[in-house]
C-alpha cells in the first residue's frame, strides 16, 4: 500500500502598485521558483491575469450603464444579475486551475486564485511528493 | 483510486478575527457597536411617518397626489441605501495567514539587514511610485500586511479596510471602496428628503395658516397632531443643514478623488496640494471613477462552492499520478515543516476514520487557508 507525505512550501508574488490601486501583479520572477518552471511561462500567466483584473476594472461605458441601471432600481437588481467583475473572476477561477492542470501540476505547483487572499498576493505552493511502498499489514 | 468527500465549508467571514458582527449566512456585515445606527433608522422612520400620516392626506388633496408618492418612493431609496451601506462588506482586507505573514518578515529582514542589538529596528515601510510620486506603503502589525495605497485600519472594527474613508457610526459600519457610493447616495438622497419634507411642513403651515389663522395653526390640537408642530420643524431643520452640509463635503471629496482620511491627513492638501496621484485631474472623470466604477466583490463573503469541489477531486487524480521516490521520511522531525507534521501523523494512522472536519488529514494541499476543509479521504 502507497502512503504518500508531502512537504509543502509556499512563494508568493506580490502586488504591483505602481499604476495605482488597479489590481495588478508583479511580473518580476521569483528566485524561489528558478528550477521549477520556466520563466515565459510564469510571466504568461500573470500578465494574462493582470490583464484579465484590468477588464473588470475597466471604468468605461458597460460599468457606467451597470451603475447607471443599479441606481435607479435602488441596487435591488444586484440580487439577480451578476456583476461584470464577478463574471469575469469566475473566468479567472477556470483559467487559473486550467493552467494549474497544464502547467504547474506537472512540475509539482500549484497556484492559487488571488481572491482566496484578498487580491493580495498570487500564491504558488511547492509540492515534494514522497510516497514509501510498505507492506499491507499495518492498516 | 476511488474517494468520498464531505466537505465542510468554512467561510472566511467566520474566521475573521475583526469586531464584525455577521448575519444572514454572512451576507449581513455591521461592526459591533449599533446603538446609533437604530437611532438613524428610528428618526428616519418616524419623521417619515409623520409626515405620511398628518401632512400628505392634507396636501394630496390640496394640490396633489404626486406629493406623498414622490415621498414614498424617495423614503424607500433613502431605507434601502441605510441598509445597503451599513450592511454591506466596506472592503475589508483578510489578515496574512501564517505562511504569508513569515513571507512578509522574512522580506523585512533581508531588507533591513542585521541591526545591531539594542538598536531599534527601522519602521516598516515600503515606498512604492504611483504617476511620479511616491507614496509610503504602512504595515499593518495586527493584520501582518503592508497596507495597499488608501487602505487603513478602523480601529473599531479592528480591520484594515480598502480606500478607507472614514468608521459611521450613524450607519454602523466602516465606509470603504465597496460601500463609498451607497454612502454617498444615502446622504445625497436623505438631504433631498428632508428638504422636500422640511418645505412641504412649510407650504402645510402656510396653507392652514391662510384658512384658519397663523398661530391657531401652530397651536393645533394633540388630537390632530400628538407631537407640537415647531419640534418637527425644528428636527428636520437641524438634519437638513448637518446632511446638505456632510453631502457637499462628500461631493467635493469626491469631485478631487480623495477620502475623508486623506483630508482629515492632509495627504494631498497645503504642501502637497495637486499632487494627488489617484486623481484624474478632471472632476467628471473622477466622480465617474468614484460613483460609476465596477463594482468590487467582496474579499470576505466570496462563496466559491464550485472551485471547492474541483479542487477537491484535483487533489486525489494528482497525488495518484506523482511518481514514486521514497526519500522525505514519514516521522516528522524537527525539520518538517510545523503545518505539515499534523497530516503526516495521521497518514501514519490511517484506517477508518470518524468525520472530523480538521484538514489535517489530507495533504496539506487542503490546508487550513482555503475555504473547504475536507474531512476524509478513504482510498479504497
Amino acid at each position: 500500500m502507497q502512503r504518500t507525505a508531502s512537504l509543502v512550501t509556499k512563494v508568493f508574488i506580490q502586488r504591483d502598485y505602481s499604476e495605482g490601486t488597479v489590481c495588478r501583479f508583479q511580473t518580476k520572477f521569483p528566485a524561489e521558483l528558478d528550477n521549477r518552471v520556466e520563466r515565459a511561462l510564469l510571466e504568461q500567466t500573470v500578465k494574462t491575469l493582470n490583464s484579465c483584473y484590468v477588464e473588470a476594472e475597466k471604468v468605461g461605458g458597460q460599468s457606467y450603464l451597470e451603475g447607471c441601471l443599479a441606481c435607479a432600481t435602488a441596487y435591488i437588481v444586484f440580487l439577480c444579475m451578476e456583476t461584470r467583475y464577478e463574471k469575469v473572476l469566475k473566468k479567472i477561477s477556470g483559467y487559473i486551475q486550467e493552467q494549474n492542470e497544464k502547467i504547474y501540476a506537472p512540475r509539482g505547483l500549484l497556484l492559487t486564485d488571488p481572491i482566496e487572499r484578498g487580491m493580495r498576493v498570487v500564491s504558488f505552493i511547492q509540492l515534494l511528493l514522497h510516497s514509501l511502498r510498505t507492506t499491507n499489514t499495518s492498516v | 483510486m476511488s474517494a468520498v468527500m464531505i466537505t465542510r465549508k468554512v467561510r472566511k467571514w467566520e474566521k475573521l478575527p475583526g469586531k464584525n458582527t455577521f448575519c444572514c449566512d454572512g451576507r449581513v456585515m455591521m461592526a459591533r457597536q449599533k446603538g446609533i445606527f437604530y437611532l438613524t433608522l428610528f428618526l428616519i422612520i418616524g419623521t417619515c411617518s409623520l409626515f405620511f400620516a398628518f401632512e400628505c392626506p392634507y396636501l394630496a388633496v390640496h394640490l396633489s397626489p404626486a406629493i406623498p408618492v414622490f415621498a414614498v418612493l424617495l423614503f424607500l431609496f433613502v431605507i434601502a441605501m441605510l441598509l445597503r451601506t451599513s450592511f454591506s462588506d466596506p472592503g475589508v482586507l483578510p489578515r496574512a495567514l501564517p505562511e504569508e505573514a513569515n513571507f512578509i518578515e522574512m522580506e523585512i529582514e533581508a531588507a533591513n539587514g542585521n541591526v545591531p542589538s539594542g538598536q531599534r529596528p527601522p519602521p516598516r515601510i515600503r515606498n512604492v511610485q504611483i504617476n511620479n510620486q511616491i507614496v509610503k506603503l504602512k504595515y499593518c502589525y495586527t493584520c501582518k500586511i503592508f497596507r495597499p495605497p488608501r487602505a487603513s485600519h478602523c480601529s473599531i472594527c479592528d480591520n484594515c479596510v480598502d480606500r478607507f474613508d472614514h468608521h459611521c457610526p450613524w450607519v454602523g459600519n466602516c465606509v470603504g471602496k465597496r460601500n463609498y457610493r451607497y454612502f454617498y447616495l444615502f446622504t445625497l438622497t436623505l438631504s433631498l428628503l428632508t428638504i422636500y419634507i422640511f418645505a412641504f411642513n412649510i407650504v402645510h403651515v402656510v396653507m392652514r395658516s391662510v384658512d384658519q389663522g397663523f398661530l391657531n395653526t401652530l397651536k393645533e390640537t394633540p388630537g390632530t397632531y400628538p407631537l407640537n408642530m415647531n419640534t418637527f420643524l425644528l428636527v428636520c431643520f437641524f438634519t437638513l443643514w448637518s446632511m446638505v452640509g456632510l453631502t457637499g463635503f462628500h461631493t467635493y471629496l469626491i469631485s478631487l478623488n480623495q477620502t475623508t482620511n486623506e483630508d482629515i491627513k492632509g495627504s494631498w492638501s497645503g504642501k502637497n496640494r495637486g499632487q494627488n496621484p489617484y486623481s484624474h485631474k478632471n472632476i467628471i472623470k473622477n466622480c465617474c471613477e468614484v460613483l460609476c466604477g465596477p463594482t468590487y466583490p467582496s474579499k470576505m463573503c466570496y462563496h466559491d462552492d464550485l472551485g471547492v469541489i474541483c479542487f477537491s477531486l484535483f487533489l486525489t487524480s494528482f497525488s495518484a499520478c506523482f511518481p514514486q521516490k521514497t526519500t522525505a521520511p514519514l516521522i516528522p522531525n524537527e525539520h518538517t515543516p510545523d503545518d505539515v507534521k499534523p497530516s503526516i501523523a495521521a497518514e501514519k494512522s490511517s484506517g477508518p476514520k470518524d468525520d472530523q472536519p480538521p484538514a489535517a488529514k489530507l495533504p496539506p494541499l487542503a490546508s487550513p487557508e482555503t475555504d473547504a476543509e475536507t474531512s476524509i479521504a478513504k482510498n479504497q
